[in-house]
Protein backbone atom coordinates (compact mmCIF):
# COMPACT_ATOMS: atom_id res chain seq x y z
CA UNK A 1 0.00 0.00 0.00
CA UNK A 2 1.13 3.51 -1.14
CA UNK A 3 0.86 6.21 1.01
CA UNK A 4 1.55 10.10 0.15
CA UNK A 5 4.04 11.97 1.59
CA UNK A 6 3.25 13.86 5.17
CA UNK A 7 4.90 16.92 5.94
CA UNK A 8 3.95 19.85 8.41
CA UNK A 9 5.41 22.00 11.12
CA UNK A 10 5.25 23.13 14.94
CA UNK A 11 5.77 26.46 16.40
CA UNK A 12 8.00 25.82 19.22
CA UNK A 13 8.42 28.93 22.72
CA UNK A 14 11.32 28.78 24.30
CA UNK A 15 10.15 28.70 27.99
CA UNK A 16 6.68 27.42 27.56
CA UNK A 17 7.02 24.47 29.78
CA UNK A 18 3.28 24.17 30.14
CA UNK A 19 2.94 23.04 26.33
CA UNK A 20 6.22 21.17 26.53
CA UNK A 21 5.97 18.05 24.52
CA UNK A 22 2.20 18.94 22.27
CA UNK A 23 4.67 18.94 19.40
CA UNK A 24 6.19 15.20 19.95
CA UNK A 25 2.88 13.91 21.41
CA UNK A 26 1.09 15.54 17.90
CA UNK A 27 3.19 13.70 15.67
CA UNK A 28 3.37 10.29 17.75
CA UNK A 29 -0.29 10.55 17.31
CA UNK A 30 0.17 11.46 13.26
CA UNK A 31 2.46 8.13 13.30
CA UNK A 32 0.26 5.57 15.36
CA UNK A 33 -2.85 6.73 13.17
CA UNK A 34 -0.58 5.77 10.13
CA UNK A 35 0.06 2.09 11.26
CA UNK A 36 3.81 2.35 11.94
CA UNK A 37 5.53 -0.12 13.48
CA UNK A 38 5.58 1.15 17.42
CA UNK A 39 8.98 0.49 18.01
CA UNK A 40 9.71 3.23 15.48
CA UNK A 41 7.03 5.30 16.23
CA UNK A 42 8.74 4.83 20.29
CA UNK A 43 12.31 6.12 19.28
CA UNK A 44 10.74 9.06 17.32
CA UNK A 45 8.70 10.03 20.33
CA UNK A 46 11.84 9.83 22.13
CA UNK A 47 13.85 12.02 19.62
CA UNK A 48 12.17 14.05 19.18
CA UNK A 49 10.74 15.13 22.35
CA UNK A 50 14.18 15.60 23.27
CA UNK A 51 14.76 18.14 20.68
CA UNK A 52 11.93 19.49 21.42
CA UNK A 53 12.63 20.09 24.98
CA UNK A 54 16.13 21.44 24.53
CA UNK A 55 13.86 24.69 22.18
CA UNK A 56 12.07 24.91 25.06
CA UNK A 57 14.71 25.16 27.40
CA UNK A 58 17.41 26.72 25.47
CA UNK A 59 15.73 29.01 22.69
CA UNK A 60 13.76 31.44 22.71
CA UNK A 61 11.61 29.93 19.97
CA UNK A 62 11.71 27.57 17.02
CA UNK A 63 10.19 25.35 14.43
CA UNK A 64 9.87 21.16 14.54
CA UNK A 65 9.16 20.43 10.87
CA UNK A 66 8.49 16.70 9.87
CA UNK A 67 8.10 14.43 6.52
CA UNK A 68 6.73 11.25 6.25
CA UNK A 69 7.76 8.95 3.47
CA UNK A 70 7.08 5.72 2.42
CA UNK A 71 10.77 5.06 4.16
CA UNK A 72 11.16 7.38 6.70
CA UNK A 73 10.61 9.96 9.02
CA UNK A 74 12.37 13.65 8.98
CA UNK A 75 11.87 15.70 11.54
CA UNK A 76 14.35 18.99 11.44
CA UNK A 77 14.18 21.15 14.68
CA UNK A 78 15.52 24.90 14.01
CA UNK A 79 15.79 27.41 16.75
CA UNK A 80 16.83 30.83 17.71
CA UNK A 81 19.06 30.06 20.48
CA UNK A 82 22.48 30.54 22.09
CA UNK A 83 24.17 28.06 19.72
CA UNK A 84 26.71 25.34 20.76
CA UNK A 85 30.36 26.28 21.08
CA UNK A 86 31.09 22.53 21.55
CA UNK A 87 29.61 20.13 19.69
CA UNK A 88 31.45 17.28 20.80
CA UNK A 89 31.19 17.77 24.07
CA UNK A 90 27.52 18.24 23.98
CA UNK A 91 27.07 15.34 22.73
CA UNK A 92 28.97 13.81 25.38
CA UNK A 93 26.35 11.70 28.16
CA UNK A 94 26.30 14.19 31.35
CA UNK A 95 27.14 17.40 29.78
CA UNK A 96 24.83 19.46 30.19
CA UNK A 97 24.45 23.72 30.18
CA UNK A 98 21.50 24.36 31.76
CA UNK A 99 20.91 26.61 34.74
CA UNK A 100 20.30 25.05 38.02
CA UNK A 101 16.23 25.78 38.00
CA UNK A 102 15.96 23.47 35.11
CA UNK A 103 18.01 20.70 36.77
CA UNK A 104 15.77 20.76 39.73
CA UNK A 105 13.08 20.10 37.04
CA UNK A 106 15.03 16.55 36.37
CA UNK A 107 15.84 18.22 33.25
CA UNK A 108 19.45 19.01 32.51
CA UNK A 109 21.24 15.56 32.76
CA UNK A 110 23.27 15.72 29.68
CA UNK A 111 21.19 13.08 27.92
CA UNK A 112 18.87 14.77 25.65
CA UNK A 113 21.25 14.90 22.73
CA UNK A 114 22.70 11.12 23.17
CA UNK A 115 19.12 10.20 23.49
CA UNK A 116 18.03 11.70 20.25
CA UNK A 117 21.18 10.35 18.88
CA UNK A 118 20.89 6.90 19.78
CA UNK A 119 16.89 6.78 18.72
CA UNK A 120 18.03 7.77 15.30
CA UNK A 121 19.05 6.52 12.50
CA UNK A 122 21.21 9.21 11.05
CA UNK A 123 21.59 12.30 13.27
CA UNK A 124 23.24 16.09 12.36
CA UNK A 125 23.91 18.62 14.42
CA UNK A 126 24.33 21.96 13.06
CA UNK A 127 24.82 25.19 15.44
CA UNK A 128 26.32 28.99 15.07
CA UNK A 129 26.97 30.98 18.00
CA UNK A 130 25.10 33.49 19.01
CA UNK A 131 22.33 32.31 16.01
CA UNK A 132 20.87 29.25 16.62
CA UNK A 133 20.77 25.29 16.02
CA UNK A 134 19.95 22.68 13.64
CA UNK A 135 18.95 19.23 14.50
CA UNK A 136 17.96 16.64 11.98
CA UNK A 137 16.52 13.59 13.01
CA UNK A 138 16.27 10.82 10.54
CA UNK A 139 14.49 7.39 11.57
CA UNK A 140 14.01 4.40 8.72
CA UNK A 141 10.37 3.28 8.68
CA UNK A 142 10.63 0.05 6.24
CA UNK A 143 14.06 -1.52 7.83
CA UNK A 144 14.41 -0.33 11.54
CA UNK A 145 17.81 0.31 13.24
CA UNK A 146 20.32 -1.72 11.82
CA UNK A 147 22.77 -1.53 14.52
CA UNK B 1 -1.50 -6.49 37.95
CA UNK B 2 -3.27 -3.34 36.92
CA UNK B 3 -3.04 0.18 38.62
CA UNK B 4 -6.14 -0.96 40.76
CA UNK B 5 -4.41 -3.08 42.53
CA UNK B 6 -1.36 -1.49 43.29
CA UNK B 7 -3.47 1.45 44.38
CA UNK B 8 -5.11 -0.71 46.64
CA UNK B 9 -2.11 -2.28 48.28
CA UNK B 10 -0.25 0.72 48.61
CA UNK B 11 -3.09 2.92 49.89
CA UNK B 12 -2.43 5.76 47.05
CA UNK B 13 -4.78 8.64 46.90
CA UNK B 14 -5.65 8.41 43.18
CA UNK B 15 -5.47 12.25 41.87
CA UNK B 16 -6.41 12.01 38.50
CA UNK B 17 -7.71 9.63 35.52
CA UNK B 18 -9.61 7.45 37.51
CA UNK B 19 -11.25 5.91 35.19
CA UNK B 20 -8.26 4.46 33.80
CA UNK B 21 -7.02 2.25 36.78
CA UNK B 22 -7.79 -1.00 34.99
CA UNK B 23 -5.05 -0.70 33.23
CA UNK B 24 -2.61 -3.92 33.20
CA UNK B 25 1.18 -2.70 35.04
CA UNK B 26 4.33 -4.35 33.78
CA UNK B 27 6.66 -3.15 36.17
CA UNK B 28 8.07 -0.31 37.70
CA UNK B 29 10.74 2.65 37.20
CA UNK B 30 12.25 4.97 39.43
CA UNK B 31 14.11 7.99 38.45
CA UNK B 32 13.63 12.17 38.98
CA UNK B 33 15.56 12.56 35.41
CA UNK B 34 13.29 12.90 32.67
CA UNK B 35 15.34 12.36 30.37
CA UNK B 36 16.40 9.07 32.21
CA UNK B 37 12.93 7.56 31.71
CA UNK B 38 12.22 8.76 28.60
CA UNK B 39 15.48 6.70 27.74
CA UNK B 40 15.13 3.70 29.62
CA UNK B 41 11.44 3.28 31.52
CA UNK B 42 9.50 0.58 29.33
CA UNK B 43 5.69 0.59 28.04
CA UNK B 44 3.21 -0.02 30.94
CA UNK B 45 5.55 0.34 33.85
CA UNK B 46 4.36 2.76 36.40
CA UNK B 47 6.99 5.08 37.35
CA UNK B 48 7.83 6.70 41.34
CA UNK B 49 8.92 10.21 41.00
CA UNK B 50 9.39 13.47 43.02
CA UNK B 51 8.73 15.13 40.37
CA UNK B 52 5.48 17.14 40.22
CA UNK B 53 5.56 19.69 37.32
CA UNK B 54 3.46 19.13 34.12
CA UNK B 55 6.47 17.66 31.93
CA UNK B 56 6.19 14.42 33.76
CA UNK B 57 2.38 13.59 32.18
CA UNK B 58 4.21 14.34 28.93
CA UNK B 59 6.81 11.71 29.59
CA UNK B 60 4.42 8.91 30.90
CA UNK B 61 1.87 9.80 27.46
CA UNK B 62 4.90 9.69 25.09
CA UNK B 63 6.44 6.55 26.94
CA UNK B 64 2.26 4.99 27.34
CA UNK B 65 3.59 4.35 31.20
CA UNK B 66 0.92 2.78 33.52
CA UNK B 67 0.81 5.67 35.80
CA UNK B 68 2.78 8.52 37.49
CA UNK B 69 3.48 7.36 41.58
CA UNK B 70 4.34 10.95 43.46
CA UNK B 71 6.07 10.14 47.11
CA UNK B 72 6.60 11.75 50.30
CA UNK B 73 3.68 13.11 50.54
CA UNK B 74 4.34 16.04 47.33
CA UNK B 75 1.34 17.49 45.62
CA UNK B 76 1.37 17.47 41.96
CA UNK B 77 0.95 21.52 40.32
CA UNK B 78 -2.76 22.14 39.38
CA UNK B 79 -1.53 22.77 36.03
CA UNK B 80 0.02 19.24 36.21
CA UNK B 81 -3.50 17.52 37.31
CA UNK B 82 -4.98 19.08 34.80
CA UNK B 83 -3.12 17.75 31.96
CA UNK B 84 -2.72 14.22 33.06
CA UNK B 85 -6.68 14.16 33.29
CA UNK B 86 -7.11 15.54 29.79
CA UNK B 87 -4.15 12.74 28.40
CA UNK B 88 -5.98 10.02 31.00
CA UNK B 89 -2.49 9.35 32.44
CA UNK B 90 -2.85 8.39 35.96
CA UNK B 91 -1.34 10.01 39.07
CA UNK B 92 -1.11 8.69 42.75
CA UNK B 93 0.31 10.35 45.82
CA UNK B 94 1.73 8.16 48.39
CA UNK B 95 2.78 10.42 51.87
CA UNK B 96 5.74 7.22 51.86
CA UNK B 97 9.17 7.47 50.62
CA UNK B 98 10.23 6.72 47.33
CA UNK B 99 12.11 3.69 49.20
CA UNK B 100 9.26 2.55 50.59
CA UNK B 101 6.86 2.59 47.94
CA UNK B 102 9.41 1.09 45.09
CA UNK B 103 10.42 -1.38 47.97
CA UNK B 104 6.99 -2.38 48.82
CA UNK B 105 6.53 -2.56 44.49
CA UNK B 106 9.40 -4.60 44.20
CA UNK B 107 7.71 -7.91 45.86
CA UNK B 108 4.66 -6.86 44.31
CA UNK B 109 5.38 -7.11 40.75
CA UNK B 110 8.50 -9.67 40.92
CA UNK B 111 6.36 -12.24 41.80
Amino acid sequence: MTRRNIEGSFHLSGGDFTNAGAASSELKSILTNLGINPEIVRRAAIATFEAEMNVIIHAVAGVMYYLITQDTIKVVLNDMGPGIPDIDRAMTEGYSTAPDWIREMGWGAGMGLPNMKKNSDRFKLDSVVGEGTTVEIIIRIKEGKTE
Amino acid sequence: MNVQEIVDALSLEVKTAKGDLSRTVTGCYISDLLSDVMANAKEGEIWITLQTHPNVVAVASLKNLGGIIVTNRRSPEAETLQKAENEGVVIAVSPLSTFEVGGMLYKMLRC
